[in-house]
Protein backbone atom coordinates (compact mmCIF):
# COMPACT_ATOMS: atom_id res chain seq x y z
CA UNK A 1 0.00 0.00 0.00
CA UNK A 2 2.87 2.37 0.72
CA UNK A 3 4.35 2.03 -2.78
CA UNK A 4 6.25 5.20 -3.71
CA UNK A 5 6.98 5.52 -7.42
CA UNK A 6 9.59 7.91 -8.83
CA UNK A 7 8.54 10.15 -11.72
CA UNK A 8 10.03 13.16 -13.49
CA UNK A 9 8.07 16.38 -13.96
CA UNK A 10 7.69 17.04 -17.70
CA UNK A 11 4.83 19.55 -17.92
CA UNK A 12 2.89 22.10 -15.90
CA UNK A 13 -0.69 23.20 -16.53
CA UNK A 14 -1.19 26.91 -15.82
CA UNK A 15 -4.98 26.48 -15.77
CA UNK A 16 -4.74 23.44 -13.43
CA UNK A 17 -2.03 24.24 -10.89
CA UNK A 18 -2.87 21.14 -8.80
CA UNK A 19 -1.67 18.84 -11.60
CA UNK A 20 1.67 18.13 -13.23
CA UNK A 21 2.52 15.65 -15.93
CA UNK A 22 5.17 13.15 -14.88
CA UNK A 23 7.13 10.57 -16.82
CA UNK A 24 7.47 7.19 -15.14
CA UNK A 25 9.61 4.87 -17.22
CA UNK A 26 8.18 6.29 -20.46
CA UNK A 27 4.57 6.32 -19.26
CA UNK A 28 3.22 9.86 -18.91
CA UNK A 29 0.41 10.59 -16.53
CA UNK A 30 -0.93 13.58 -14.67
CA UNK A 31 -0.57 13.48 -10.90
CA UNK A 32 -1.79 15.78 -8.14
CA UNK A 33 0.79 17.99 -6.41
CA UNK A 34 -1.46 19.30 -3.64
CA UNK A 35 0.72 17.64 -0.99
CA UNK A 36 3.73 19.73 -1.96
CA UNK A 37 4.27 23.40 -1.19
CA UNK A 38 3.35 25.88 -3.92
CA UNK A 39 6.22 26.59 -6.27
CA UNK A 40 8.26 23.68 -4.92
CA UNK A 41 8.62 22.00 -8.30
CA UNK A 42 10.43 22.91 -11.51
CA UNK A 43 10.51 21.10 -14.85
CA UNK A 44 12.87 18.14 -14.71
CA UNK A 45 12.43 17.65 -10.94
CA UNK A 46 11.80 14.17 -9.57
CA UNK A 47 8.95 13.27 -7.22
CA UNK A 48 7.81 10.16 -5.39
CA UNK A 49 4.24 9.31 -6.38
CA UNK A 50 1.76 7.50 -4.15
CA UNK A 51 -1.87 6.75 -5.16
CA UNK A 52 -1.91 9.57 -7.71
CA UNK A 53 -0.27 12.21 -5.52
CA UNK A 54 3.29 13.52 -5.47
CA UNK A 55 4.38 12.79 -1.91
CA UNK A 56 7.78 14.44 -1.90
CA UNK A 57 10.42 15.93 -4.14
CA UNK A 58 13.59 13.86 -4.39
CA UNK A 59 16.97 14.11 -6.07
CA UNK A 60 17.60 12.39 -9.39
CA UNK A 61 19.95 9.87 -7.79
CA UNK A 62 17.39 9.07 -5.09
CA UNK A 63 14.74 8.59 -7.77
CA UNK A 64 17.06 6.17 -9.56
CA UNK A 65 17.70 4.36 -6.29
CA UNK A 66 13.98 4.15 -5.60
CA UNK A 67 13.34 2.62 -9.02
CA UNK A 68 16.11 0.09 -8.44
CA UNK A 69 14.58 -0.72 -5.08
CA UNK A 70 11.15 -1.33 -6.66
CA UNK A 71 12.80 -3.65 -9.19
CA UNK A 72 14.65 -5.56 -6.50
CA UNK A 73 11.44 -5.89 -4.48
CA UNK A 74 9.66 -7.25 -7.57
CA UNK A 75 7.25 -4.32 -7.41
CA UNK A 76 8.26 -2.40 -10.54
CA UNK A 77 5.53 -4.00 -12.68
CA UNK A 78 2.97 -3.22 -10.01
CA UNK A 79 4.19 0.37 -9.93
CA UNK A 80 3.86 0.77 -13.71
CA UNK A 81 0.43 -0.86 -13.58
CA UNK A 82 -0.59 1.65 -10.93
CA UNK A 83 0.66 4.67 -12.90
CA UNK A 84 -0.98 3.41 -16.10
CA UNK A 85 -4.17 2.90 -14.13
CA UNK A 86 -4.60 6.52 -13.01
CA UNK A 87 -7.74 7.71 -14.78
CA UNK A 88 -8.58 10.86 -12.88
CA UNK A 89 -6.85 13.26 -15.24
CA UNK A 90 -7.12 11.72 -18.67
CA UNK A 91 -4.10 12.33 -20.76
CA UNK A 92 -2.87 12.00 -24.32
CA UNK A 93 -1.48 8.64 -23.30
CA UNK A 94 1.86 6.95 -23.24
CA UNK A 95 5.03 7.64 -25.06
CA UNK A 96 7.09 4.52 -25.35
CA UNK B 1 24.49 -19.79 6.87
CA UNK B 2 22.21 -22.53 5.59
CA UNK B 3 22.02 -23.67 1.97
CA UNK B 4 18.56 -22.15 1.69
CA UNK B 5 19.99 -18.95 3.08
CA UNK B 6 22.73 -18.94 0.48
CA UNK B 7 20.22 -19.23 -2.35
CA UNK B 8 18.23 -16.34 -0.96
CA UNK B 9 21.32 -14.17 -0.71
CA UNK B 10 21.23 -13.72 -4.46
CA UNK B 11 18.64 -11.02 -3.95
CA UNK B 12 21.18 -9.08 -1.97
CA UNK B 13 23.70 -9.51 -4.77
CA UNK B 14 21.31 -7.83 -7.18
CA UNK B 15 21.82 -4.66 -5.21
CA UNK B 16 24.17 -1.85 -5.88
CA UNK B 17 26.16 -2.22 -2.68
CA UNK B 18 26.87 -5.89 -1.87
CA UNK B 19 30.23 -4.94 -0.35
CA UNK B 20 28.60 -2.33 1.88
CA UNK B 21 26.01 -4.85 3.00
CA UNK B 22 28.76 -7.23 4.06
CA UNK B 23 30.52 -4.40 5.87
CA UNK B 24 27.37 -3.38 7.79
CA UNK B 25 26.65 -7.03 8.61
CA UNK B 26 30.15 -7.36 10.08
CA UNK B 27 29.68 -4.17 12.04
CA UNK B 28 26.40 -5.52 13.43
CA UNK B 29 28.15 -8.72 14.47
CA UNK B 30 30.83 -6.66 16.26
CA UNK B 31 28.25 -4.48 18.00
CA UNK B 32 26.05 -7.15 19.56
CA UNK B 33 26.69 -8.65 22.96
CA UNK B 34 26.79 -12.41 22.30
CA UNK B 35 25.32 -13.09 25.74
CA UNK B 36 22.21 -11.07 25.02
CA UNK B 37 19.12 -11.71 22.88
CA UNK B 38 17.80 -8.71 20.93
CA UNK B 39 14.21 -8.31 19.78
CA UNK B 40 13.83 -5.49 17.27
CA UNK B 41 10.44 -4.68 15.76
CA UNK B 42 10.28 -3.53 12.16
CA UNK B 43 7.05 -1.55 12.35
CA UNK B 44 6.35 -1.33 8.63
CA UNK B 45 5.10 -4.18 6.43
CA UNK B 46 7.28 -2.84 3.62
CA UNK B 47 10.28 -3.63 5.80
CA UNK B 48 8.92 -7.11 6.52
CA UNK B 49 8.65 -7.70 2.78
CA UNK B 50 12.20 -6.41 2.20
CA UNK B 51 13.63 -8.51 5.03
CA UNK B 52 12.25 -11.76 3.62
CA UNK B 53 12.67 -10.95 -0.04
CA UNK B 54 16.36 -10.20 0.48
CA UNK B 55 17.04 -12.87 3.07
CA UNK B 56 18.28 -10.26 5.53
CA UNK B 57 17.78 -12.55 8.53
CA UNK B 58 20.62 -14.64 7.17
CA UNK B 59 23.11 -11.80 7.47
CA UNK B 60 22.08 -10.99 11.05
CA UNK B 61 23.55 -12.77 14.09
CA UNK B 62 21.31 -15.49 15.56
CA UNK B 63 20.70 -13.46 18.72
CA UNK B 64 19.18 -10.55 16.76
CA UNK B 65 15.50 -11.35 16.25
CA UNK B 66 13.34 -9.24 13.99
CA UNK B 67 9.71 -9.02 15.11
CA UNK B 68 7.12 -7.97 12.53
CA UNK B 69 5.04 -4.96 13.40
CA UNK B 70 1.49 -3.86 12.63
CA UNK B 71 2.35 -1.64 9.62
CA UNK B 72 0.17 -3.41 7.06
CA UNK B 73 -3.15 -1.59 6.58
CA UNK B 74 -5.20 -4.49 5.23
CA UNK B 75 -3.77 -6.80 7.91
CA UNK B 76 -4.91 -4.70 10.86
CA UNK B 77 -8.37 -3.97 9.44
CA UNK B 78 -10.81 -6.13 11.45
CA UNK B 79 -13.28 -8.33 9.59
CA UNK B 80 -16.23 -6.27 10.86
CA UNK B 81 -14.95 -3.22 8.97
CA UNK B 82 -14.50 -5.28 5.78
CA UNK B 83 -18.12 -6.41 6.20
CA UNK B 84 -19.27 -2.82 6.70
CA UNK B 85 -17.50 -1.78 3.50
CA UNK B 86 -19.03 -4.65 1.58
CA UNK B 87 -22.48 -3.76 2.95
CA UNK B 88 -22.10 -0.45 1.09
CA UNK B 89 -21.55 -2.39 -2.14
CA UNK B 90 -24.92 -4.11 -1.66
CA UNK B 91 -26.84 -0.81 -1.62
CA UNK B 92 -28.83 -0.04 -4.80
CA UNK B 93 -27.20 2.14 -7.46
CA UNK B 94 -23.94 2.17 -5.53
CA UNK B 95 -20.41 1.52 -6.71
CA UNK B 96 -17.79 0.58 -4.12
CA UNK B 97 -14.20 1.38 -5.07
CA UNK B 98 -11.05 0.17 -3.36
CA UNK B 99 -7.33 -0.37 -3.85
CA UNK B 100 -6.15 -3.67 -5.32
CA UNK B 101 -4.83 -4.79 -1.92
CA UNK B 102 -8.37 -4.80 -0.53
CA UNK B 103 -9.89 -6.88 -3.32
CA UNK B 104 -8.81 -10.22 -1.84
CA UNK B 105 -9.30 -9.47 1.84
CA UNK B 106 -11.88 -11.87 3.27
CA UNK B 107 -15.04 -10.56 4.89
CA UNK B 108 -17.65 -12.81 6.47
CA UNK B 109 -19.48 -13.25 3.16
CA UNK B 110 -16.41 -13.38 0.97
CA UNK B 111 -13.78 -11.07 -0.49
CA UNK B 112 -14.64 -7.95 -2.52
CA UNK B 113 -13.53 -9.90 -5.58
CA UNK B 114 -15.94 -12.74 -4.80
CA UNK B 115 -18.81 -10.36 -4.15
CA UNK B 116 -18.05 -8.64 -7.44
CA UNK B 117 -18.27 -12.02 -9.20
CA UNK B 118 -21.69 -12.43 -7.59
CA UNK B 119 -22.87 -9.15 -9.12
CA UNK B 120 -21.93 -6.39 -6.69
CA UNK B 121 -20.51 -3.30 -8.40
CA UNK B 122 -17.06 -3.20 -6.84
CA UNK B 123 -14.22 -1.63 -8.78
CA UNK B 124 -10.52 -1.40 -8.18
CA UNK B 125 -8.93 2.03 -8.35
CA UNK B 126 -5.32 3.17 -8.09
CA UNK B 127 -6.07 6.55 -6.57
CA UNK B 128 -8.91 8.04 -4.51
CA UNK B 129 -9.07 10.64 -7.29
CA UNK B 130 -10.02 7.82 -9.68
CA UNK B 131 -13.02 7.11 -7.45
CA UNK B 132 -14.00 10.79 -7.52
CA UNK B 133 -13.67 10.82 -11.31
CA UNK B 134 -15.92 7.78 -11.50
CA UNK B 135 -18.55 9.65 -9.45
CA UNK B 136 -18.39 12.51 -11.96
CA UNK B 137 -18.69 10.07 -14.87
CA UNK B 138 -21.63 8.18 -13.30
CA UNK B 139 -23.91 10.90 -11.90
CA UNK B 140 -26.87 8.51 -11.52
CA UNK B 141 -24.86 6.25 -9.16
CA UNK B 142 -23.34 6.80 -5.77
CA UNK B 143 -19.61 6.08 -5.62
CA UNK B 144 -18.00 5.18 -2.29
CA UNK B 145 -14.26 4.89 -1.79
CA UNK B 146 -13.11 2.29 0.77
CA UNK B 147 -10.18 4.24 2.22
CA UNK B 148 -7.43 2.30 3.98
CA UNK B 149 -3.85 3.12 4.88
CA UNK B 150 -1.60 4.82 7.37
CA UNK B 151 -0.37 8.41 7.24
CA UNK B 152 1.25 7.81 3.85
CA UNK B 153 -2.15 7.42 2.21
CA UNK B 154 -4.54 9.42 4.41
CA UNK B 155 -3.48 12.87 3.05
CA UNK B 156 -4.44 11.74 -0.47
CA UNK B 157 -7.92 10.85 0.78
CA UNK B 158 -8.11 14.23 2.54
CA UNK B 159 -7.28 16.15 -0.64
CA UNK B 160 -9.77 14.05 -2.60
CA UNK B 161 -12.57 14.98 -0.19
CA UNK B 162 -11.59 18.65 -0.44
CA UNK B 163 -11.59 18.34 -4.23
CA UNK B 164 -15.06 16.70 -4.19
CA UNK B 165 -16.40 19.66 -2.24
CA UNK B 166 -14.67 22.15 -4.52
CA UNK B 167 -16.22 20.46 -7.57
CA UNK B 168 -19.62 20.18 -5.90
CA UNK B 169 -19.75 16.42 -6.45
CA UNK B 170 -22.67 15.10 -4.38
CA UNK B 171 -22.72 11.39 -5.29
CA UNK B 172 -19.40 10.56 -3.64
CA UNK B 173 -18.47 9.33 -0.19
CA UNK B 174 -15.53 7.82 1.65
CA UNK B 175 -15.57 4.91 4.08
CA UNK B 176 -12.65 6.00 6.19
CA UNK B 177 -10.43 3.32 7.73
CA UNK B 178 -7.25 5.34 8.00
CA UNK B 179 -5.17 4.45 11.02
CA UNK B 180 -2.21 6.12 12.68
CA UNK B 181 0.94 4.28 13.58
CA UNK B 182 1.97 5.88 16.86
CA UNK B 183 -0.96 4.66 19.04
CA UNK B 184 -0.38 1.13 17.71
CA UNK B 185 3.28 1.28 18.73
CA UNK B 186 2.23 2.56 22.14
CA UNK B 187 -0.28 -0.29 22.52
CA UNK B 188 2.44 -2.79 21.65
CA UNK B 189 4.80 -1.20 24.17
CA UNK B 190 2.10 -1.40 26.86
CA UNK B 191 1.21 -5.01 26.03
CA UNK B 192 2.36 -7.36 28.80
CA UNK B 193 3.42 -10.16 26.44
CA UNK B 194 5.62 -7.89 24.35
CA UNK B 195 9.30 -7.69 25.13
CA UNK B 196 11.00 -5.46 22.58
CA UNK B 197 14.39 -3.79 22.74
CA UNK B 198 14.15 -1.34 19.84
CA UNK B 199 12.26 -0.27 16.73
CA UNK B 200 13.06 0.17 13.05
CA UNK B 201 10.63 2.98 12.23
CA UNK B 202 8.55 3.19 9.05
CA UNK B 203 9.96 4.96 6.00
CA UNK B 204 7.18 6.34 3.83
CA UNK B 205 4.80 7.00 6.73
CA UNK B 206 7.54 9.18 8.18
CA UNK B 207 7.82 11.29 5.01
CA UNK B 208 4.43 12.61 6.17
CA UNK B 209 4.69 12.49 9.97
CA UNK B 210 8.39 13.23 10.33
CA UNK B 211 10.39 11.71 13.18
CA UNK B 212 9.14 13.79 16.08
CA UNK B 213 6.06 11.59 16.84
CA UNK B 214 8.38 8.68 17.73
CA UNK B 215 10.23 10.58 20.45
CA UNK B 216 7.97 9.20 23.20
CA UNK B 217 9.29 5.71 22.42
CA UNK B 218 12.79 6.83 23.35
CA UNK B 219 11.88 9.29 26.09
CA UNK B 220 9.07 7.46 27.91
CA UNK B 221 9.85 3.83 27.14
CA UNK B 222 13.63 4.05 26.82
CA UNK B 223 13.69 2.18 23.49
CA UNK B 224 15.86 3.22 20.54
CA UNK B 225 14.23 4.02 17.18
CA UNK B 226 15.77 4.30 13.71
CA UNK B 227 13.49 5.46 10.90
CA UNK B 228 14.75 3.49 7.90
CA UNK B 229 14.45 3.10 4.16
CA UNK B 230 13.55 -0.07 2.29
CA UNK B 231 16.74 -1.14 0.56
CA UNK B 232 18.59 -4.00 2.22
CA UNK B 233 21.36 -1.61 3.20
CA UNK B 234 18.82 0.82 4.69
CA UNK B 235 17.21 -1.86 6.84
CA UNK B 236 20.57 -3.20 8.04
CA UNK B 237 21.81 0.31 8.83
CA UNK B 238 18.63 0.94 10.82
CA UNK B 239 19.26 -2.27 12.77
CA UNK B 240 22.88 -1.24 13.35
CA UNK B 241 21.81 2.21 14.58
CA UNK B 242 19.52 0.81 17.27
CA UNK B 243 22.05 -1.87 18.27
CA UNK B 244 24.70 0.83 18.74
CA UNK B 245 22.29 2.80 20.92
CA UNK B 246 21.56 -0.31 22.98
CA UNK B 247 25.27 -0.96 23.46
CA UNK B 248 25.83 2.64 24.54
CA UNK B 249 22.84 2.52 26.87
CA UNK B 250 21.12 5.27 24.88
CA UNK B 251 17.58 5.72 23.61
CA UNK B 252 16.86 8.30 20.93
CA UNK B 253 15.19 8.66 17.55
CA UNK B 254 17.59 8.51 14.63
CA UNK B 255 16.81 9.04 10.97
CA UNK B 256 18.54 6.59 8.64
CA UNK B 257 16.28 7.67 5.74
CA UNK B 258 17.23 11.36 5.72
CA UNK B 259 17.33 11.47 1.94
CA UNK B 260 13.53 11.01 1.90
CA UNK B 261 12.29 11.72 5.44
CA UNK B 262 12.46 15.31 6.74
CA UNK B 263 12.58 15.48 10.55
CA UNK B 264 9.45 17.66 10.54
CA UNK B 265 7.56 15.61 7.95
CA UNK B 266 5.46 17.04 5.12
CA UNK B 267 3.72 20.23 6.35
CA UNK B 268 1.26 20.46 3.44
CA UNK B 269 0.14 16.87 3.98
CA UNK B 270 -0.20 17.39 7.74
CA UNK B 271 -2.32 20.50 7.06
CA UNK B 272 -4.59 18.48 4.74
CA UNK B 273 -5.02 15.79 7.41
CA UNK B 274 -5.86 18.37 10.07
CA UNK B 275 -8.35 20.14 7.80
CA UNK B 276 -10.40 17.07 6.94
CA UNK B 277 -9.95 14.43 9.64
CA UNK B 278 -10.28 14.15 13.40
CA UNK B 279 -9.24 11.31 15.68
CA UNK B 280 -11.80 8.65 16.54
CA UNK B 281 -12.13 8.06 20.28
CA UNK B 282 -11.16 4.44 19.62
CA UNK B 283 -10.82 1.97 16.75
CA UNK B 284 -10.52 -1.79 16.60
CA UNK B 285 -7.33 -3.31 15.19
CA UNK B 286 -7.06 -6.96 14.32
CA UNK B 287 -4.90 -8.60 16.94
CA UNK B 288 -4.38 -5.47 19.00
CA UNK B 289 -8.02 -4.88 19.97
CA UNK B 290 -9.48 -1.44 20.60
CA UNK B 291 -6.86 1.31 20.66
CA UNK B 292 -7.87 4.79 21.72
CA UNK B 293 -7.29 7.69 19.31
CA UNK B 294 -5.68 5.39 16.77
CA UNK B 295 -7.76 6.10 13.67
CA UNK B 296 -9.18 8.97 11.65
CA UNK B 297 -12.70 9.93 10.67
CA UNK B 298 -14.08 12.82 8.66
CA UNK B 299 -14.87 15.98 10.60
CA UNK B 300 -18.56 16.85 10.95
CA UNK B 301 -18.12 19.59 8.33
CA UNK B 302 -17.55 16.82 5.77
CA UNK B 303 -20.48 14.63 6.92
CA UNK B 304 -22.03 14.61 3.44
CA UNK B 305 -18.95 12.69 2.23
CA UNK B 306 -18.90 10.30 5.18
CA UNK B 307 -20.15 6.82 4.23
CA UNK B 308 -20.68 6.05 7.92
CA UNK B 309 -23.16 8.94 8.10
CA UNK B 310 -24.78 8.26 4.75
CA UNK B 311 -25.31 4.50 5.09
CA UNK B 312 -26.70 2.40 7.91
CA UNK B 313 -23.83 -0.04 8.36
CA UNK B 314 -24.02 -3.34 10.28
CA UNK B 315 -21.20 -2.21 12.58
CA UNK B 316 -20.91 -5.72 13.99
CA UNK B 317 -17.70 -6.99 15.58
CA UNK B 318 -16.60 -10.19 13.92
CA UNK B 319 -14.00 -12.45 15.46
CA UNK B 320 -11.49 -14.07 13.14
CA UNK B 321 -11.92 -17.77 12.32
CA UNK B 322 -10.90 -19.48 15.54
CA UNK B 323 -8.20 -21.62 13.96
CA UNK B 324 -6.54 -18.60 12.34
CA UNK B 325 -4.05 -16.87 14.61
CA UNK B 326 -3.68 -13.60 12.69
CA UNK B 327 -3.84 -11.59 15.89
CA UNK B 328 -0.97 -13.43 17.55
CA UNK B 329 1.14 -13.07 14.40
CA UNK B 330 0.32 -9.34 14.16
CA UNK B 331 1.41 -8.84 17.76
CA UNK B 332 4.66 -10.70 17.09
CA UNK B 333 3.76 -13.38 19.64
CA UNK B 334 3.70 -16.11 16.97
CA UNK B 335 5.69 -16.45 13.77
CA UNK B 336 3.53 -17.20 10.69
CA UNK B 337 4.49 -20.90 10.38
CA UNK B 338 3.40 -21.43 13.99
CA UNK B 339 -0.21 -20.72 12.96
CA UNK B 340 -2.14 -23.94 12.44
CA UNK B 341 -3.53 -22.80 9.09
CA UNK B 342 -0.30 -21.42 7.61
CA UNK B 343 0.41 -22.86 4.17
CA UNK B 344 -2.48 -25.31 4.51
CA UNK B 345 -6.01 -23.86 4.56
CA UNK B 346 -4.49 -20.37 4.45
CA UNK B 347 -2.28 -19.64 1.45
CA UNK B 348 -1.96 -16.78 -1.05
CA UNK B 349 -4.45 -18.46 -3.43
CA UNK B 350 -7.04 -18.88 -0.68
CA UNK B 351 -6.21 -16.51 2.14
CA UNK B 352 -8.15 -17.09 5.36
CA UNK B 353 -6.57 -14.06 7.00
CA UNK B 354 -5.53 -10.73 5.58
CA UNK B 355 -1.88 -11.26 6.51
CA UNK B 356 -1.69 -13.77 3.67
CA UNK B 357 -3.10 -11.29 1.13
CA UNK B 358 -0.96 -8.20 1.06
CA UNK B 359 2.72 -8.26 0.10
CA UNK B 360 3.20 -6.27 3.31
CA UNK B 361 1.65 -9.05 5.39
CA UNK B 362 4.05 -11.17 7.42
CA UNK B 363 2.37 -14.44 6.35
CA UNK B 364 2.58 -13.62 2.64
CA UNK B 365 6.24 -12.63 3.03
CA UNK B 366 7.05 -15.87 4.88
CA UNK B 367 5.10 -17.95 2.39
CA UNK B 368 6.88 -16.49 -0.61
CA UNK B 369 10.42 -16.31 0.65
CA UNK B 370 10.99 -18.25 3.82
CA UNK B 371 8.53 -21.09 3.98
CA UNK B 372 10.82 -24.00 3.13
CA UNK B 373 13.59 -22.78 5.39
CA UNK B 374 11.15 -22.28 8.25
CA UNK B 375 9.59 -25.69 7.78
CA UNK B 376 13.01 -27.32 7.97
CA UNK B 377 14.06 -25.38 11.04
CA UNK B 378 10.72 -25.34 12.85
Amino acid sequence: VCLAIPGQVVEFFPEQPALVKVDVGGVRRNVNVGLLEDGELALGDWVLIHVGFALSKVSESEAAGQLQMLRAMGEDELAMEEVRGYTFAADDGERR
Amino acid sequence: MTAAGASRMKYVDEFRDPALITAVAHEIARTVDPARHYRIMEVCGGHTHAIYRHGLRDVLPDNVELVHGPGCPVCVLPTGRVDDGLAIASQPDTILTCFGDMMRVPGTKGTPLELKARGADIRMVYSPLDALKLAQDEPSKHVCFFAIGFETTAPSTALTVLRARELGVRNFSVFVNHVTIVPAIRAILDSPDMRLDAFVGPGHVSTITGCRPYQFIAEHYGKPVAVSGFEPLDVLEGVLMVLRQLRAGEAKVENQYKRIVPWEGNPAALRALAAVFELRPYFEWRGLGFISQSALRLKAAFAEYDAEVRFALPNVRVTDPRAAQCGEVLKGVLKPPQCKLFGKECNPEHPVGALMVSSEGACAAYYRYARIDEAVNA
